[in-house]
């Protein structure tokens, strides 16, 4: 054998086994990550899944005349002014006679949610029939009973550590035996507002605020970003230092930290245009300028894939610039063009910081109608939730994560689609 | 292109005529306060069918300012600080032509507390300011010598302390809770040497410098804003102590117990009687210039000053809310139904 073939032979080992450390660390950084993924998204459906439930309580009301103040023929300004927390307080007081002690009777009133005096109020306002007769409802619970019956609360520890006292839990243990305790799914979760009794807080208002700042954004972002692609990537000159110009400045931009755009948006159409601060509108408009940069570099990678052959065809045929452009390279390229918007909106649907400065880290209760009306965002309601005192707010916390993953999956799932229903290869 | 700019131009008009009748009142500032007045504000809207208040979280400092910039519609009619105003905010709100109303609502203690399974902990204001001042006068010199920080361990400082490290979790700069704590604290521990307490009248600014700053070896880490994440970092780290709001101790009694300070334990009784030290007033200001303008601020403060809401057994205390006494209640409810202007602190 020749001294060549010996050397190669002898290292051959060494270069095998270097393959195969290479191999062996990129799968330990891929199992690394994927554990890492795991574990977040355990703890967050652990934690988040019981704010799907509520637990409710059975209470038997009397909607007498006299205990509520007003006739069933009364008018419905005297019906939403009727006595309902006093009904309420009653039937507390029905369920457990002989409470007398200060304290207990405000645990006792600490039972249900205060929501339950204005669900019987829009009960009795929608049928005032019910003035009269003893009906059996069905009243949330407050936060800290909530919390207790989903086992976060110990009761083995000493009692002053716990926010449920012993006759509290005396209280619950004979409601439950009763069967007068109930899990039931979460509907008000999805129907109101934000509210600081942990147990009304509803995601809606979140929900609704993001649509419309998305709405914003995509009607702005899109038709402008592929405007400025096609213009970039078809009718700009070639080689021109201004155009290059240009084109690194969108580069750059897509790099820019989002706080940066908050500001922007703070001192342009806040302070400058006066528009209103923490609607939809002026949240959708900075995001815009953040999404820009994404859809325009994705829009020119699209039509940059068209093979030329595509448009030399059409001028051959007599079409004109345009023509070529609209009739052929763009349909051509539009499920790359789709994918990058989605993924830009996906990212900007998850943005938090540049609306800090705007005003949408704000308490909203009532549910946005347009884009004008006061709105926070699903980040923004997360970040608002993990930082309130109320132990009941850990757990939205979490189920506001899942809904807010549950659409940035579902419009990755689109895009993936596209391209896989759309995606011509040539 | 045309089309867009139209597209804007309109926006900005529907955006601007919106703002011109505005039903929902808009309130900005500390978020000590925010938890309250978001309170206040879902009760007002319950109560009286009104559209909820939009409440924004932006700092007392920043409330300030978004509520002194002027009296135009779409400015803020209601800001919350988790201190009083100062001079230079009321100038500058003068000097826009705003008319603040000052209302306190009521006091928020800081707790200083541990791991519940670590040893409890009686602190005085002077140890807190030797373990945390980034320079501390030397005792064994007559003359004001300053030296950095040389204390490791509590029981160095105060042998009563037990023999633990060092390790303070707290908020940072921007938070009202550390200005708070640093008036409260860090001042009264550090006018507890003669020749500091000297300085204050004749150089404030090299008081300040003494004791404003915090040490910055890693024994005083700054934990961020959010309350809840000091709390499970001293669930997790039983040698380390937390600086946070009350509210938050208040609710994971059984994670945290908040040490004493001068040998007075916190708790909702002991600030409402002005016992533990460490507690500070909170105040909501009304910009008089909206009230009739923007419908709903008269039944706001109405809602904000019954009992229901700062009562002893209103619902703000529930949040967490040290109430004022009686007395105090009565005189702040009065000044807050006539408008009274705040003229000069």
């Amino acid at each position: 054998m020749s001294n060549k073939t010996e050397l190669v032979r002898a290292s051959l080992a060494k270069r095998y086994a270097r393959e195969k450390r290479f191999r062996f660390y990129g799968l330990a950084s891929i199992v690394l990550s994927l554990t890492f993924l795991v574990i977040l998204l355990t703890t967050i459906f652990m934690q988040g899944w019981p704010a799907f439930t509520q637990t409710y309580m059975q209470l038997e009301v009397n909607l007498s005349a006299e205990a509520l103040g007003v006739e069933s023929t009364a008018s419905q300004e005297k019906l939403r002014a009727a006595n309902y927390d006093a009904v309420v307080m009653n039937a507390l007081n029905a369920r457990f006679p002989g409470v007398t002690e200060r304290k207990q009777k405000m645990a006792l009133k600490k039972l249900v949610s205060s929501s339950a005096a204005y669900d019987l109020q829009k009960q009795v306002m929608d049928n005032p029939q019910l003035i009269g007769t003893q009906p059996t409802i069905w009243v949330m619970t407050d936060d800290d009973i909530d919390t207790y019956f989903k086992g976060k609360i110990d009761r083995t520890q000493a009692e002053a550590d716990r926010r449920i006292k012993d006759f509290q839990l005396a209280w619950l243990d004979d409601l439950a035996a009763k069967g007068e305790i109930e899990r039931r799914f979460n509907v008000p979760f999805f129907t109101s507002g934000d509210s600081r009794e942990p147990e009304q807080a509803g995601i809606l208002s979140a929900l609704m605020g993001s649509f419309y700042t998305m709405l914003v954004t995509m009607t702005l972002a899109f038709p402008i970003g592929v405007a400025a692609a096609i213009y970039l990537e078809e009718f700009a000159p070639k080689n021109n230092p201004f155009v290059d110009f240009i084109e690194v400045n969108i580069n750059n931009l897509a790099a820019v930290p989002s706080i940066v755009f908050g500001l922007l948006g703070l001192a342009v159409f806040i302070q400058f245009f006066g528009m209103p601060r923490s609607t939809p509108l002026v949240g959708g408009l900075v995001l815009t300028l953040i999404t820009l940069p994404t859809i325009i570099i994705a829009s020119r990678a699209a039509l940059k894939s068209v093979p030329p052959s595509i448009r030399q065809a059409a001028y051959g045929m007599g079409a004109s610039r345009v023509q070529t452009v609209f009739h052929h390279t763009l349909p051509l390229a539009m499920p790359g063009i789709l994918t990058g918007t989605i993924i830009g909106m996906a990212h900007a649907l998850g943005e938090t910081a540049p609306l800090l400065m705007i005003g949408m880290v704000a308490f909203i209760v009532d549910i946005p109608h347009g884009i004008t009306d006061p709105a926070a965002i699903l980040p923004v309601q997360i970040y608002l939730w993990s930082d309130s005192p109320e132990r009941a707010f850990t757990e939205k916390t979490s189920a506001a994560i899942i809904v807010l993953l549950f659409f940035l999956v579902m419009m990755n799932l689109l895009a993936v689609l596209l391209r896989k229903r759309f995606e011509r290869r040539w | 292109m045309k089309k867009l700019s139209m597209a804007i131009a309109a926006g900005l008009l529907v955006a601007t005529s919106a703002a011109q009748a505005r039903d929902n009142i808009s309130i900005v500032g500390s978020s000590t306060v925010y938890p309250f007045t978001t309170t206040v504000a879902e009760n007002y809207a319950k109560k009286t069918g009104n559209p909820a208040p939009k409440v924004e979280s932006t700092g007392t400092g920043g409330g300030m300012k978004l509520f002194c910039e002027g009296t135009a519609v779409e400015s803020a009619d209601m800001t919350g600080a988790s201190r009083r105003i100062k001079e230079s905010e009321l100038a500058d709100c003068k000097k826009n032509g705003v008319s603040p109303v000052e209302i306190k609502i009521g006091y928020d203690g800081i707790a200083v507390a541990n791991a519940k399974a670590a040893d409890a902990y009686n602190f005085t204001r002077r140890d807190l300011f030797l373990a945390l001042a980034k320079e501390i006068p030397d005792v064994a010199s007559s003359e004001l010598k300053l030296v950095p920080n040389p204390y490791k361990t509590w029981k160095e400082i105060n042998p009563a302390l037990p023999d633990a490290p060092i390790e303070v979790l707290g908020p940072p700069p921007t938070s009202g809770t550390r200005d708070a704590f640093v008036e409260l604290v860090m001042h009264e521990g550090c006018k507890s040497f003669p020749a500091i307490k000297k300085l204050e009248k004749e150089d404030g600014d090299q008081f300040k410098k003494i004791c404003n700053s915090m040490r910055e070896d890693g024994k005083y880490i700054e934990a961020g804003e959010n309350d809840n994440l000091i709390v499970q970092k001293l669930q997790a780290n039983p040698k380390a102590v937390g600086i946070f709001g009350f509210s938050f101790l208040d609710q994971n009694a059984d994670k945290v117990k908040g040490s004493a300070i001068e040998g007075v334990e916190i708790s909702f009784e002991n600030i409402a009687a002005g016992k533990y030290s460490v507690s500070r007033p909170m105040y909501v200001y009304v910009k008089k210039e909206h009230v009739g303008t923007v419908k709903g601020i008269e039944d706001f403060v109405t809602e904000l000053t019954s009992d229901a809401a700062w009562g002893d057994t209103g619902y703000l205390a529930e949040k967490g809310m040290i109430p004022m006494p009686e007395a105090e209640r009565q005189s702040f409810g009065e000044a807050a139904k006539g408008l009274k202007v705040l003229e000069s602190l």
